[in-house]
């Protein structure tokens, strides 16, 4: 029952996700498409529990109150950044190199 | 385990080991405590010769004649090899026990006296006792390598003992090279451990004995290389050619250890292994010719170069060199208890001479001590009419040096004369002329010996003396501690003799029927040649000839009177420059081995192999190595996030590939 599309949706959006992480430069761009690879999943997770039973459905909420402490805690990052170096660009920001 | 007093035999390694671990806690934690290191010291010296005396009384009352062997542990049991601690209690050992243990002590007493004002007082006693100890392992060891333990360990005690006043660097490099010549002699006798085993499956002194006649062929390769190797350890250990060089060195110690190691016991080690291996070196013709070759040779050069010493120690010293050739000679020719004997004999006449000397020197060093003079209270030159201020050494000194010579009744002279006749009658009873060659070298060192030995006492206790006018009154005996030794070995230079008096003089040659147990397996395979009387008597005149031509001859024709000083006195020229200089054989050694060596060691093993090879291309190129993997690994930490999430996306995609495919 829709299964093979929602599953073939979902692995879209997560590699738009992906591609987005790997390609932008900018955090909050590079943020907002790590949000997209979580929805992806939550649509696998919810499109599998039709067949698996109501613990995908249980784990979606999970994702998404993390997902919810993630962005406070990533935005605050990203804003300290910005403070710190008056740039998003995660180019120019290379404090872990080796 | 017999049940007799024989058991106790442990006791007497025991006693000294025990001595080292208190002198050494004392040297450590009490050096000046002097009294309790004297009494330690001694006392167990003391103690291991009464568990001698008791032990060979108890083992001469057993009725069977074989060796008691004591298993105490299970040393190396690898496959068939299995080595147990063993002590073996046998007529040789008990001799050697005995000469080692009552010397040893009379040492250990003259060191109280000797050694009194040393601030090394407690290490020296603690090195002293843990020779002995040694000393007692090699004898008493029941097998090669616990005997082997014994070797090496009394090396080590030499080298302390000569290098003990180390902070002179002349001591130090003596000790090294002593322990660094035994070192090659102390190879072949590994290699011929090795030989043993290989051929005989045993190293138990029992098992190869029994083994040998039927395993090794007589006369055969194995043998051959087996003895050859054993006498290679003989020539480092007991100092004979090529490897003799290290023993006038040696001399550096203190003189009570010259007595002690480098005269009386531990120099005598390789006669003792080639008496105990008799079977062996019975089996093998070729080698017993070459021991008894360069015992005769050995005897001969060392002799000669002891004309010429200026040092009153160096002249002891080839003298002891050429003793212990005496002794190859002996035993070279199969008469092992004449090389025993000798053994014996020497050890008592020659610790009275060094002892001699130490108590000469003694007093020499304490006249110049008082006038805070800095000359050579070794120096023959410095000496003279010494008889007028020590008597007593004076006297006791000529018993041994008559005795050295080879005068009757003196200990000496039956020794000397029964390994000069072995080697005669070797040579009658077998036709080679190569025994006689041997026996007129050893009558030459003879008369050497008695030429230079004289000499020694000339120059040291007649004429005028020449220590210094400031010096003189301060001349006077060494302390009863220090003479009392001496009396006791003047008693036994002089009847030391009675132990062997040989059967043509009516005597009982207690010590040749004593030791036939020992020396029956090599005597059957190789019998004692026998002398008609006549023959002996003729021999022995001569050996008496020769002595007395040599004490008259050199007190006839040298001249204390015309000595001067060391300070002032001219350099030799001509033949006496070369015999001063002793044959130049440590400077051929030099320049030939030791330089060579060193030349390879610098410039291809240090600066080629070590700095190249090891250091070059193994701890730096190693070194290089992780610097290079950790520089490509740098690279990607460039702190660009999307590079560290590209590769994670990479990864992830890798481990799915896996999974999946």
């Amino acid at each position: 029952m829709l299964l093979g599309p929602a599953l073939a949706i979902s692995a879209v959006l997560f590699t738009l996700g992906v591609a987005g992480v790997l390609l932008r430069r900018n955090a909050i761009v590079i943020f907002m498409c790590v949000e997209l690879m979580l929805n992806a999943v939550n649509l696998t997770f919810v499109a599998l529990a039709q067949r698996l039973g109501v613990g995908g459905q249980v784990f979606v909420f999970f994702v998404m109150a993390v997902a919810a402490a993630e962005a406070a805690v990533g935005l605050a990052i990203i804003l300290a950044v910005y403070r710190h170096k008056q740039t998003v660009n995660l180019q120019d920001i290379n404090l872990l190199k080796g | 385990m017999t049940g007799t007093a024989v058991d106790l035999i442990w006791l007497a390694p025991a006693l000294a080991l025990l001595g080292f671990v208190l002198n050494g806690l004392l040297a450590l934690w009490r050096p000046n405590a002097k009294v309790a290191v004297s009494i330690i010291g001694v006392g167990v010296l003391a103690g291991a010769f009464a568990v001698g005396a008791v032990v060979f009384g108890a083992f001469a009352a057993l009725p069977a004649e074989a060796p008691v062997v004591f298993r105490y542990w299970s040393w190396m049991p690898v496959g068939s090899l299995q080595v147990d601690a063993a002590l073996q209690v046998d007529q040789l050992s008990v001799v050697m026990l005995l000469v080692v243990t009552g010397v040893g002590s009379l040492i250990h007493l003259f060191s109280v006296g000797y050694m009194k004002d040393d601030p090394g007082y407690a290490r020296y006693f603690a090195y002293l006792n843990l020779f002995v100890f040694f000393m007692l392992v090699l004898v008493l060891g029941a097998n090669f390598p616990v005997m082997f333990v014994g070797w090496e360990g009394v090396g080590l005690c030499s080298y302390l003992l000569i290098g003990f006043w180390f902070n002179e660097k002349i001591n130090a490099d003596a000790g090294k090279k002593a322990f660094i010549v035994n070192r090659i002699g102390d190879f072949g006798f590994l290699v011929a451990m090795f030989i043993i085993f290989w051929a005989t499956g045993s190293l138990d002194f029992g098992d190869v004995f029994a083994r040998a006649p039927t395993l090794l062929a007589a006369g055969g390769g194995a043998v051959t290389a087996i003895t050859l190797f054993l006498f290679l350890g003989c020539t480092g250990k007991s100092a004979q050619i090529p490897l003799y060089t290290w023993l006038p060195d040696a001399m550096q110690g203190p003189t009570p250890v010259s007595a002690l190691i480098h005269a009386a016991t531990m120099v005598t080690a390789g006669v003792y292994l080639v008496a105990r291996c008799n079977l062996l070196f019975a089996l093998a013709p070729v080698s017993s010719a070459v021991v008894a070759g360069t015992g005769a040779l050995t005897a001969l050069f060392a002799a000669t170069i002891a004309l010429k010493q200026w040092d009153i120690k160096r002249v002891l010293a080839y003298s002891t060199i050429s003793q212990l050739g005496y002794m190859f000679v002996g035993v070279g020719t199969g008469a092992m208890a004449a090389g025993i004997f000798h053994l014996a004999t020497h050890a008592f006449f020659k610790a009275l001479l060094f002892l001699g000397s130490g108590s000469v020197i003694y007093a020499m060093h304490h006249a110049y001590h008082a006038t805070h003079s800095h000359e050579d209270a070794q120096d023959m030159r410095n000496m003279g009419g010494l008889r007028h201020h020590m008597p007593w050494t004076a006297t006791l000194m000529w018993i041994a040096t008559l005795a050295i010579a080879g005068v009757p009744p003196l200990s000496g002279f039956f020794s000397k004369d029964e390994i000069l006749a072995a080697a005669f009658a070797r040579g009658q009873g077998s036709g080679q002329v190569v025994w006689y060659v041997f026996w007129g070298l050893g009558l030459a060192a003879a008369l050497l010996t008695a030429f230079y030995m004289t000499r020694l006492m000339l120059y040291t206790f007649h004429g005028l003396n020449r220590t210094g006018d400031a010096e003189r009154p301060h001349l006077h005996e060494a302390p009863w501690v220090m003479t009392g030794p001496l009396v006791v070995l003047g008693v036994l230079s002089a009847a030391g003799g009675l132990i062997n008096i040989p059967e043509l003089w009516g005597g009982g040659a207690w010590l040749h029927h004593w030791l036939e147990p020992v020396t029956r397996a090599g005597a059957a395979v190789l019998p004692e040649a026998h002398l008609s009387p006549a023959t002996e008597w003729a021999l022995v005149a001569i050996a008496v000839a020769v002595a007395g031509t040599g004490i008259v001859a050199a007190w006839r024709l040298l001249k204390p009177e015309a000595l001067v000083p060391a300070r002032a006195a001219p350099a030799e020229t001509g033949f006496a420059r070369l015999l001063r200089n002793k044959w130049y054989v440590d400077e051929l050694y030099n320049f030939f081995i030791v330089q060579p060596l060193v030349w390879v060691s610098r410039e291809i093993l240090w600066k080629r192999v070590d700095q190249g090879l090891v250091d070059g291309a193994g701890v730096n190129g190693v070194a290089r190595g992780a610097r290079a993997l950790g520089w490509l690994g740098s690279r990607l930490q460039n702190g660009q996030v999307g590079v560290y999430v590209a590769l994670f996306v990479v990864g992830v995609l890798a481990i799915l590939w896996r999974a999946i495919g």
